[in-house]
């Protein structure tokens, strides 16, 4: 820009409604005009994808497997509720909900001892949150694999200690820890900031009436931080259940989760119909389960 | 918080026992990678002495080197064209009023929570869709790569900035944009010396997260690469899945440092920006600014 274009006053004319109207409607434009290429970008490569599986989940395969946009059926649908189907959902599920109620357990007094610092100890508490959130999630879940593996050093610890080899790798045990590893920075940050921005003068109302540590714990402070806990739980709740790279890794063949199963369905049995039918079928329970936990969250607000 | 209500005694040491324990959950397996990287065995587990031989041999690894490439070309477009799209989305969202804004709302949000598989597979689904009908319509030959990796890339990074921004913005006092409009500032130019400075630890903080989770990125960049334009992390993820060896260990912690230092730098921005902006509630300091040059 060239000289700095300062806009004459303007004249305090009255407004009438008619200039507040066109002001208010080239706001608006404004607004739209902002919002419109991320509108696009999005609408192009995250609506239209989202409609483009729907609709391949209704549709069938050639006989080389390729798919066809005809013939539209509710097979792959009907193919979820066949009991191995079910069987990966329901391990997914179990692993997911453990996941979600081991990190919430031991998060919320870590994240409650945080919060009870003073603000330097606090800072570098944080920090040290910060950096296994921000770090690699691949690189974090092959430490696990180095860590478990049959020549990796918990193992030659328990020989050395004359037991046995170790033998937690491949094992739903195994992508168990995987996944609380790999999702806990996720429930530390919200607790967190809802235990932080809670008002502690009501804690300490409590106490002035007497109430003894745990009942003021029990009925102010757990009630208050549930923001944190709803949102931590739904944002290790959903990674959890679609995880892909986890059982990948630290999983084996009778630990396949819905995640590694959609994958193979596009990637190596190249059934598309099955593993749109399969996406949103994850979709629809990550759905249900929020909305569930909003629920939860709100009756025990 | 209160001194009175903290709590105190067996308590208070249990909740640092655990605080420890976690802590050392966290980094144990990362600390012992990163060890372990600097040893000279074949063998990943089997300590034989200290060395630099598998950083050595990683950068004259072409695969690891060619794959590191293309990493840093999709993270450097993908961040840049995700934290513009994103602010402006984020500043449209928070500030304006218009027909649309709830959809928009609601859809800009969904990447979001919609786990990384299914986005995966939709944007494989939609290139090989879209390369059919380009290809019908136009003749062109077009194959996944580089550029349909960037795409996805922003596809759901524009969504975690606008989240972030969002977040500085609606924390933002609007009344020193407001004063800067009584100061006589147009628009860009109350924009660009108030709000963009206020909103600066946002933007900063939203394309630092688009970064990484461009250069983190698996299973998307898996559906939608192609022959020769692997990522960095696809790489070793195909290693990793056939074994363990010390090359990954080494190639992994030049990536935990990577995201340290990133860490280190949103910090400092965070720490930079807040005092910028403590400078600018300032009155006089406003009108300075928007009077400089």
């Amino acid at each position: 820009m060239a000289a700095p274009t300062v806009t004459e006053p303007e004249t305090a004319a009255e407004v009438t409604p008619e200039l507040e109207r066109a002001a208010e409607r080239a706001e608006a434009r404004r607004g739209f005009l902002i919002s419109l290429p991320s509108f696009v970008y999005l609408i192009l490569l995250f609506v239209i994808p989202l409609v483009l599986v729907f609709v391949y989940s209704f549709a069938t395969r050639d006989a080389t497997g390729q798919t066809v946009l005809e013939g539209w059926n509710l097979d792959s649908y009907r193919r979820l509720f066949s009991t191995d189907v079910l069987a990966i959902f329901l391990r997914s599920m179990v692993l997911a909900i453990l996941t979600t109620l081991i990190c919430l357990v031991i998060c919320y007094p870590f994240a409650f001892y945080i919060a009870t610092r003073g603000t330097r100890v606090r800072n570098i508490l944080l920090v040290l949150v910060m950096i296994p959130f921000w770090s690699n999630f691949l690189v974090r879940t092959y430490a696990w694999r180095v860590l478990l593996g049959s020549e990796g050093p918990l193992s030659q610890l328990s020989e050395l200690l004359g037991g046995e080899p170790f033998r937690l790798l491949f094992t739903n045990v195994a992508v168990l820890i995987g996944l609380v590893y790999g999702f806990m920075p996720f429930m530390v940050l919200p607790l967190y900031a809802a235990l932080e921005r809670m008002d502690w003068r009501l804690v300490e109302a409590a106490r002035d009436l007497y109430a003894d540590g745990w009942t003021a714990f029990r009925k102010v402070t757990l009630p208050l931080s549930m923001p944190g806990v709803v949102a931590g739980s739904i944002l290790v709740f959903i990674p959890s259940l679609g995880a892909y790279v986890t059982p990948a890794l630290l999983g084996g063949a009778r630990t396949v989760l819905m995640g590694d199963y959609i994958v193979s369905q596009f990637l190596a049995a190249r059934n598309w119909p099955f593993g749109s039918a399969l996406s949103f079928a994850v979709m629809f329970v990550m759905l249900l389960a929020t909305i569930f936990y909003f629920r939860v969250g709100a009756r025990t607000l | 918080m209160n001194e009175g209500t903290a709590p105190r005694g067996v308590v208070d040491r249990l909740l640092a026992l655990n605080a420890w324990v976690v802590y050392i959950f966290f980094y144990a397996p990362i600390l012992l990678l990163i060890i372990f990287s600097f040893n000279d065995n074949n063998n990943v587990g089997i300590w034989t002495q200290p060395s630099l031989r598998w950083y050595g041999e990683m950068f004259q690894d072409e695969r690891v080197m060619g794959a590191l490439r293309n990493s840093l070309i999709v993270a450097f477009f993908s961040t840049i064209i995700s934290t513009v799209l994103g602010t402006m989305l984020a500043i449209a969202l928070e500030r304006y009023r218009f027909r649309g804004r709830g959809a928009l709302d609601g859809v800009a949000y969904l990447p979001i929570i919609i786990p990384d598989v299914t986005m995966a597979v939709m944007l494989l689904v939609f290139f090989f869709q879209a390369f059919g009908l380009l290809g019908d319509l136009f003749g062109l030959q077009l194959r996944t790569g580089l550029l349909t990796i960037s795409l996805a890339h922003i596809a759901f990074c524009i969504s975690f900035v606008a989240v972030v921004v969002r977040a500085r913005l609606s924390q933002l006092d609007s009344s020193l944009e407001e004063a800067a409009a009584d100061l006589y500032a147009n628009r860009w130019q109350a924009f660009r010396k108030v709000t963009l400075p206020l909103i600066a630890p946002g933007v900063a903080g939203g394309a630092l997260l688009a970064l990484t989770l461009s250069l983190d990125d698996v299973v998307v960049t898996q559906f939608v690469s192609g022959a020769g334009s692997t990522t960095l992390p696809v790489y070793v993820f195909g290693l990793v899945r056939r074994g363990v060896t010390p090359l990954i260990n080494a190639v992994s912690t030049v990536m935990l440092v990577a995201s340290m230092v990133l860490v280190g730098i949103s910090l400092g921005f965070q720490r930079g920006a807040e005092a910028r902006g403590q400078r600018l509630a300032d009155p006089e300091a406003l009108l300075e600014e928007i009077t400089a040059d």
